[in-house]
This record gives C-alpha cells, sequence and structure tokens, in this order.
C-alpha cells in the first residue's frame, strides 16, 4: 500500500504551488487526527460498556458471597474463598475433564473429516462448488436449533437415525438411545458438533491447499517424487498453520460450548455431558450463586483469553502469506 | 505407477470420479437431518411419531396451523353445532376435534428476531465501518492492541458473559427489553464487522481518496462518495454475517430474555402440542427460520472464508 502512495506524494510536492498542499487538506474539514478518534471511540465506548465494565463488576463480586436467590443475606467478602472452593471442587473436575474429553475429540474428528474433505474437493471435479455449498450449510445454522431438532433424529422409536443404524447392523433401533445412554451420550455431541463444524475445518483447510503453488508440486514431479511423498514433504506441511489456525478456533469455540449440547442432552444422563459452561450456567441462574460463579466465569475468560492470543498471533502469520 | 505420478495440480479422471463420488456422498449424508425436518413439517401428527418412520407420506399444513395458533379440543357435537369453517385451516383444525382458540406467540417471537437482528445489525455494521476506516487508514496508537481487545470480546464464553449482563439490565432495566438485547447483540457483532470491514477497506487503494482529497473533498465527503460506494459488497457481506450471529444466537437470548424479547432459538423448542413437543410444529418453526439462513449461505459463499477467518483469508 505505501508503495503505492509514494509516488503520489512525490507528484504533489514536485509542483510547487501546492507543497503546502498536505496541510490545506487537513485543516479543511476535521483534521485526521480528529477523524481517526471520533470513529474509533464508539465501538471502544461500546465494547466498555457491555464487556469490560460487567467484567470488572464481576471480578468485584467473584471475591463475595452474592446469592441473587437469597439478596436479604448480608453481602460478605469472602476473599479467594470461592476460587478455592471451585478449585478443590471435584465435580468441576469433572466437568472440566468432560469438556477436555469434548474439545479433545471433536476437534480430530473435525480435522480428520474436514482435512480429508478438503483434499478431495481440492481436485477439482465437476460441480465441486454446488456440493461444497451443500456441505457447508450446517455450520451456518443455529446451534440451539440444531440441538432440538438432532434430539427427534435420535429418539429411539420414531427417529431416522437408530433406524437407519438398525437397517445397516440389525440392532433393533428401540434397543438404544444416542442422547440417554451413559456410554453414547458423549460420543453423541461429538459427532453433531462435527456435523456441523467439519466444514469450517474443510473450507479453512481448502485455503491451505490453495496456497500451494502449482510449481513446487511440477518441480516435485520433476524430481519423480510419489504422491505419497508429495502429500508428506509439499501439502501436510503446507497447510498446517492453516490447520492450526482452524484447530485453535474449533477448540475455543468448543471449550464453551454451550447452546448445542444443552438443547440435545442438557448435560445429560447424569452428568456425562455436563460441559462446564452448563456447570457454570446451572451455578448462575439456576442456583443463583453468583458469587461463585463469577470467580468459576473468570477462570474461563482467562483460559480464552490465553488462547484467543495465540489466535490472533496465528492469524495474523496466516494472513501474511 | 502412472496414476501415482499425478499430482494434485493435474488430477488424473479417475481420481477425480472418486473424490467427486465420495465428496457428494458425504454432501448427501450431511442434507440428510435437514431434509427430514423439512419433511417432517408437512407431516401429520401421527405420521411425525409413526413407527418405522416414514419417508412417504401425505403432506399436509397441520404443522405450519400448529405452529400459528392456539387450538383447544372440544367434543364432536360441540364442533357440529358450530356454524360451517370460514377458512381452511379452521377446517383442517376441526378435523382434528380441535377449534382454534386464537393466534400463538410465533408471530411476536418472529417480529422480536428481525428487531433485534436488524436493528443489531445496523449498529454494528455502522459503528464498524467508522472504526474500520480509521484502523485502515489513520495511524493510531496502539492499533494492534486495540484491534485484539476488539475480537477478543466476541470469543469470550457467553454464559460468563451474561452472568455480569444479568445483573446490570437488572439495575437498567434492559432485562427482557429488545434494546437490551440490540446492544448486547452490537457489542458481540461489532469486533466481527471492525475485522471484516477493515479487510475489505484495506484493498481499496488509497489513490482514490488521495486524488478526492486533492480535488477539495473533506476526508468525511472523500469517504462518503468514494470509499463507500467502493466497499458497497464488504458492507453488506459483513451485515449479512452480523444478521446470521444475532440470528441465530441463543444463550443470551434463553439467559436474558423470557417473554417480551425472546427471539426464535429459545422459543422453538418449547413449542408444545398435546404430551409433549408438537414435532410437525417445532419442524415447521424451524424450516421458516432456517430458510433465510440457506439463501444467505447460498448468496454468501465467495465471503465465507473471510467471515470465519475475521476477514483474516480472503482466497
Amino acid at each position: 500500500m505505501t508503495t503505492i502512495t509514494q509516488p503520489d506524494d512525490a507528484a504533489i510536492s514536485r509542483i510547487p504551488s501546492q507543497t503546502d498542499s498536505r496541510s490545506v487538506l487537513r485543516t479543511r474539514g476535521l483534521s485526521d487526527r480528529t477523524i481517526a478518534w471520533l470513529f474509533v471511540a464508539p465501538t471502544i465506548a461500546l465494547l466498555l460498556a457491555i464487556n469490560i465494565f460487567p467484567l470488572i463488576w464481576m471480578i468485584r463480586l467473584s471475591f463475595t458471597s452474592l446469592n441473587l436467590s437469597m439478596s436479604y443475606l448480608p453481602l460478605r467478602v469472602v476473599g479467594l474463598d470461592n476460587l478455592s472452593d471451585i478449585l478443590t471442587d471435584e465435580d468441576v473436575w469433572l466437568r472440566l475433564q468432560t469438556t477436555a474429553r469434548f474439545v479433545i475429540s471433536s476437534v480430530t474428528l473435525q480435522v480428520i473429516v474436514g482435512f480429508g474433505l478438503a483434499l478431495l474437493i481440492n481436485r477439482q471435479f465437476r460441480g465441486h462448488s454446488f456440493w461444497t455449498t451443500i456441505i457447508l450449510l450446517p455450520m451456518m445454522l443455529s446451534p440451539a436449533v440444531v440441538g432440538n431438532f438432532w434430539t427427534l433424529l435420535f429418539q429411539p422409536q420414531i427417529g431416522p437415525f437408530n433406524y437407519m443404524i438398525s437397517l445397516f447392523t440389525g440392532v433393533p433401533p428401540s434397543s438404544f438411545s444416542m442422547t440417554g445412554e451413559v456410554g453414547l451420550a458423549p460420543w453423541t455431541i461429538v459427532l453433531v458438533d462435527t456435523w456441523m463444524w467439519a466444514p469450517y475445518v474443510m473450507l479453512i483447510c481448502l485455503a491451505g491447499l490453495r496456497s500451494i503453488p502449482d510449481y513446487i508440486y511440477e518441480a516435485a514431479e520433476v524430481d519423480r517424487a510419489s504422491a505419497w511423498r508429495q502429500f508428506w514433504s509439499i501439502t501436510l506441511p503446507m497447510t498446517v498453520p492453516f490447520l492450526m489456525l482452524a484447530v485453535l478456533f474449533r477448540a475455543i469455540e468448543n471449550f464453551k460450548m454451550f447452546d448445542m449440547v444443552n438443547l440435545l442432552t442438557s448435560g445429560g444422563p447424569g452428568s456425562t455431558t455436563e460441559l462446564v459452561s452448563i456447570t457454570l450456567k446451572r451455578a448462575a441462574f439456576e442456583k443463583w450463586r453468583t458469587g461463585y460463579s463469577s470467580a468459576l466465569a473468570i477462570i474461563l475468560f482467562v483460559t480464552v483469553f490465553g488462547a484467543a492470543n495465540i489466535y490472533v498471533k496465528l492469524l495474523n502469520r496466516v494472513k501474511q502469506r | 505407477m502412472t496414476i501415482a505420478a499425478h499430482s494434485v495440480v493435474q488430477a488424473s479422471p479417475r481420481t477425480k470420479v472418486f473424490a467427486g463420488a465420495f465428496v457428494i456422498l458425504y454432501a448427501v449424508i450431511t442434507i440428510l437431518p435437514l431434509l427430514w425436518i423439512v419433511a417432517t413439517a408437512f407431516k401429520s401428527q401421527s405420521d411425525a411419531i409413526a413407527y418405522p418412520p416414514k419417508v412417504i407420506f401425505q403432506p399436509t399444513l397441520e404443522g405450519f396451523v400448529n405452529l400459528f395458533t392456539v387450538r383447544t379440543r372440544q367434543t364432536p357435537d360441540f364442533i357440529a353445532k358450530l356454524p360451517p369453517p370460514e377458512t381452511w385451516y379452521d377446517k383442517l383444525v376441526r378435523e382434528r376435534d380441535m377449534v382454534i382458540a386464537g393466534p400463538s406467540k410465533v408471530v411476536p417471537r418472529f417480529t422480536n428476531s428481525l428487531i433485534i437482528g436488524f436493528g443489531s445489525t445496523f449498529l454494528a455494521v455502522f459503528l464498524g465501518t467508522l472504526a474500520a476506516y480509521a484502523f485502515s487508514r489513520f495511524r493510531i496508537p496502539l492499533a494492534d492492541d486495540l484491534l485484539f481487545f476488539i475480537l477478543s470480546t466476541r470469543m469470550m464464553p457467553p454464559v460468563a458473559v451474561a452472568i455480569p449482563i444479568y445483573l446490570m439490565y437488572r439495575h437498567l432495566n434492559l432485562t427482557d427489553t429488545r434494546l437490551g438485547m440490540i446492544l448486547l447483540y452490537t457489542a458481540v457483532n461489532v469486533s466481527l464487522a471492525v475485522w471484516l470491514l477493515k479487510g475489505f477497506i484495506d484493498e481499496i487503494p488509497r489513490e482514490y481518496e488521495e486524488a478526492a482529497l486533492v480535488d477539495g473533498y473533506t476526508r468525511l465527503q472523500a469517504l462518503r462518495k468514494v470509499v463507500l460506494p467502493q466497499a458497497v459488497t464488504g458492507i453488506a457481506a459483513t451485515a449479512i454475517f452480523c444478521l446470521i450471529f444475532s440470528w441465530n444466537e441463543y444463550a443470551f437470548a434463553v439467559l436474558l430474555t423470557s417473554g417480551e424479547a425472546q427471539t426464535m432459538p429459545p422459543f422453538i423448542p418449547f413449542i408444545i402440542g398435546e404430551g409433549g413437543q408438537d414435532w410437525p410444529a417445532v419442524a415447521a418453526a424451524t424450516t421458516l427460520f432456517v430458510i433465510p439462513i440457506v439463501l444467505f449461505t447460498i448468496l454468501l459463499r465467495k465471503h465465507l472464508l473471510r467471515g470465519i477467518t475475521f476477514g483474516a483469508m480472503r482466497k
């Protein structure tokens, strides 16, 4: 960009009568600096009001015993008690483990499916762009609505999912319940999440694959490198930065997953699919333990904030390619 | 092997056929759940819960009628005494021994979705365009840190954000109001809007504006008459992304609204008939709710990658 504008500046300064044209421009209307601040300020102000101010308030609350269902109680300052309660609560650790398992298995599956699809689509068969659009549809839908309609598909008797499974395997369709069984439910949320988000990984991988210049493959061809070899030493290493970006973003999103799982299993059966966001929602909006849940929310904030930091660095690096 | 020597650059016809077949198979499997929901929307109550699941059925608009009305069950004698039905939907309901008692809440919920969606999109795109222009054209101190701050607000867990917002809105009387939801969604969307629009504005050559400035335009005039017309596609794409977010959002809506300002996503799962969820009505609502998203996805196809990477990648 700068290289393009420089000749312009030079051209202007070469004309004697217009040497000070830039300062003239600045005095006409508002100055650039004023405009810059006028333009950025409303956005920053809104974010400060809706995000930062409440966040600071929440940090304060996390040191108190506030319980909204018993707000008649005097507000006690409990210091770090909430935090130590959370960190020593075995249930919270179990929910974090459930969340970690969900994040790891769904992101792994999405990478396998998404990367595989991207490799296939990159072969540019006829009609690939139409079918790509079809595959992309699930990720544009509302996760809540998705979670809700999959409960119909997973109904043991009337749902088509169990029926299809029984067609292929011979297992009676009403003998298992995808959302109601301890052994199956954790995989059910992984399955639906993959259905929804594998296309996301696919789209980013596709961009990675398309960023590899043809001449590298042509050179490999000249060197008689096998297709297998080309994949391992060209395709994979050059797509990895993109893949990392997709993985990190999906990991952040799934770490804070609430809507889809809340409607599909609402954390059940028992608490087998109770992700940490659902625990947080229950503590904050069902038990109304505001002080305690503020502390838990801050733990989640810090985790996401750290991950987001890495994400943006990666984003900027990929952008430079 | 000669086939193995074919690179990704020129895939052999056989590879293409194999790749195509596999992708099409995946696409068909992926779309089946959606097609099933659309089909369920046109099933009668008994067809929707039939075992084995029915693929071929007599289509009916019962689900849509149930979605838009509240009905009461009556005795056949009572119905026989009523004056003849005035409309096709009256007739349809009476065949099931029911009488329409009034409209359901779906229209107000749909209206809320529209008002909150368009309101927050307009605000987010307006604020986002200004900020993106400033970030793109002027030297702003700590610009990278500000941009990171702006984006990081979007990544926060909604349930965690909702806790202090809930308390704050209680004090400001914004709980369960459209204004409260518009402000909240604007805050979430403005971060996407800034990042996306910065990408689009970065692509507009600066010379156009500078030529306009030399011609005696002020910065604001140059923005309005030179930059904005060039950025129209980008602004439209950004607006659609914001609209889709607000349209689809569930966590804030379910935690911060209960009636007045409730949008469709928290409403749809609770469309109840006699004995549990009224599946044809739920499916009808889902179908109506999803159609705009499908259209937008097709419209946005070229910009999808941009949207999901906050403008960093553009194919």
